[in-house]
């Protein structure tokens, strides 16, 4: 899989309230409607701006705090293809994962916003086109990429009829 | 090679002996849901045909984030979910009844449980020894509905506690402290093991304190060895037939070792909007706080309340400061009443919630004004979490939280208690 869009880019410790503001609560139920407010304490223009495709290119502990899978979800709706950081917190990172949204720990520092990238999953390489250079991304965990490969856990879930593990 | 109490007990959740670094798929003993991620976990089970629980008895949903609803729609996920209890049989923690590390602390968890919830702070229960754990709406779904869940058995970060607690300065301090130290990335997948003589006299609701926030630096879980003070706390419970003693051996391997000596370490404060920005109280004396919040599972229960009244009684909070009081459960509430502490606190002049998580996420019960700024007893102080990107919200514990309502700025407790 190559997806392919551009970078938008933030910084360390994008929290989970920055991604889907908890004042949002209400919309939790509505996620169509929650993710036209994606980001928005961290960016507030990245919702209406951002296209099919693009990239979020972070730092360090990107989406840290709440367990709300609500956060990798409407990233996910919003059409953004790939998270890049430099580390994920752990509630996020798994729940990206068991929604088929690819996260992907690498090194951003040399990724500039509106850089236009490109990522070889099974090749497991981000190109950035703009710069000309090629930054390798750490593999997943075995069972990572099999739920990812499957679409996510409950497709995973009903394909083994368990964990097929 | 001996074993930490993590690899104790997932080992014993799992068909095999487990050490650090490896994956397993595990037996799961409880489930919990909230308000906020409950919903999507019951859509994610319908979409599956599983709505069912494997343990109905031990998987638990929570009305407490939004509780009493402030709003239709929020009204609605309430329905939602007393309707999926109903189908499946699952206990529902109704409105009123208070927030769930609480409930799961007064009611639930024993010594060597795992335990897997769709709440960040799902870690509280790691002060009884259990392996206590957050994940995201799909991954509890799925444990209800199979009674097990994947895990990677963490590498544990062994932290060391010695001395005692000075005047004015709480568990709260100790964890404000450890995580300003290795910073909110600092133990990312890692579990955190509390050992030394500070820990083993300890009490349960210190210990509560300590666990739930071990999700601010990135740990798993933070745990606690279970021993007589464990065994007491749940006989006052009414449950002491489930505990047991769960301990790491003693040549167990740890990845870090991480030392705290109680001897020098005084109030903290958070600064926004890290948890990992602190400072100690004495560097921030004279910040002009609006609101002030005594509660949350983080400091809301009878021992911070306890703290909370000392200082508050016969006072009255400053005219430019608001007092918002928010019981973390009903028994919590119960025990309020009974000795007194509800008078002191109207009498300074506090809002007292019900129980729940009160003003914590902004939601409700206490949403900031632009530019306000915010004293919280509770864990987190993020850009916007009380409900306004346009204020700040800084930490403490229950001391400095009270001192600060009278004061209406920022005050080192040390001077009155
Ligand atoms: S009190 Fe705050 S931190 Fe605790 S569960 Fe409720 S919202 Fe979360």
């Amino acid at each position: 899989m190559v997806l392919r869009g551009k970078a938008w880019k933030f910084g360390d410790g994008i929290s989970t309230d920055h991604i889907a503001p908890g004042r949002l609560f209400h919309l939790r139920s509505n996620l169509p409607e929650l993710a036209k407010h994606v980001m928005e304490d961290a960016n507030p223009e990245f919702a209406s701006k951002m296209e099919k495709g693009d990239f979020i290119v972070a730092g360090k502990n990107f989406g840290l705090g709440s367990s709300r899978e609500h956060a990798p979800a409407i990233i996910k709706i919003a059409g953004v293809s790939a998270v890049l950081a430099k580390s994920f917190a752990r509630i996020f990172f798994r729940n990206a994962i068991n929604l088929g949204l690819p996260v992907l720990i690498c090194d951003t520092d040399g990724i500039d916003e509106g850089d236009e990238l490109e990522v070889d999953m099974s090749a497991g390489k981000i190109r950035d086109i703009t710069k000309g250079m090629e930054i390798e991304f750490v593999p997943l965990p075995d069972i990572m990429v099999k739920i990812l490969n499957d679409g996510g856990l409950l497709k995973h879930i009903e394909k083994h009829g368990g964990f097929g593990v | 090679m001996g074993k930490t109490i993590v690899e104790k007990i997932i080992g014993s959740h799992s068909d095999r002996e487990l050490e650090a670094g490896q994956f397993t798929v595990a037996d799961v003993d409880i489930c919990l849901l909230q308000d906020g991620t409950g919903p999507l976990a019951v859509k994610r089970l319908q979409d599956i045909k599983m709505e069912r629980a494997v343990r109905p008895e031990r998987t638990v949903i929570f009305l407490d984030h939004a509780s009493p609803s402030p709003r239709r729609e929020l009204a609605n996920d309430h329905s939602t979910l007393r309707a999926f209890s109903k189908k499946t049989g699952v206990c529902l923690s109704e409105v009123g009844e208070g927030v769930s590390h609480q409930i799961i602390a007064e009611r639930y968890v024993n010594p060597g449980d795992l335990v897997v919830g769709a709440d960040s702070h799902t870690c509280t229960a790691g002060a009884f020894g259990a392996f206590a754990t957050g994940m995201g709406s799909t991954d509890v779904a799925v444990a209800i509905a199979l009674g097990k869940t994947w895990l990677r058995v963490p590498e544990s970060y062994l932290v060391r506690v010695t001395g005692e607690f000075q005047k004015a300065v709480y568990s709260k301090d100790l964890i404000l402290h450890l995580i300003g130290t290795i910073g909110a990335d600092g133990a990312t997948y890692k579990a955190l093991e509390f050992c030394g003589d500070a820990v083993e006299r300890m009490g349960m609701p210190d210990r509560l304190t300590v666990s739930n926030m071990a999700v601010e630096c990135g740990a798993k879980c933070g745990i606690f060895p279970s021993d007589d003070i464990t065994r007491r706390y749940m006989e006052e419970m009414g449950r002491g037939d489930g505990f047991k003693e769960i301990v790491a051996d003693s040549d167990a391997r740890y990845e870090e070792s991480i030392e705290i000596d109680l001897a020098n370490l005084g109030p903290i404060i958070s600064f926004p909007h890290t948890v990992d920005n602190t400072r100690p109280v004495e560097e921030c004396r004279g910040i002009k706080i609006d609101q002030v919040s005594i509660g949350t599972c983080t400091n809301g229960r009878i021992e911070d309340f306890r703290i909370a009244a000392k200082i508050l009684k016969g006072e009255e909070r400053d005219r430019d400061t608001r007092l918002m009081i928010t019981p973390a459960s009903k028994a919590v509430y119960t025990r309020m009443v009974r000795e007194g502490l509800l008078d002191i606190f109207l009498d300074a002049g506090a809002v007292i919630n019900p129980p729940g998580c009160g003003p914590c996420v902004g939601v409700h019960q206490g949403i900031l004004a632009d530019g306000e700024k915010c004293l919280a007893t509770q864990n987190r102080n993020f850009l916007g979490r009380m409900g306004n990107p346009d204020s700040k919200i800084f930490l403490s514990n229950p001391a400095v939280a009270a001192y600060t309502a009278i004061r209406g700025e920022i005050s080192d407790p040390r001077e009155v208690l």
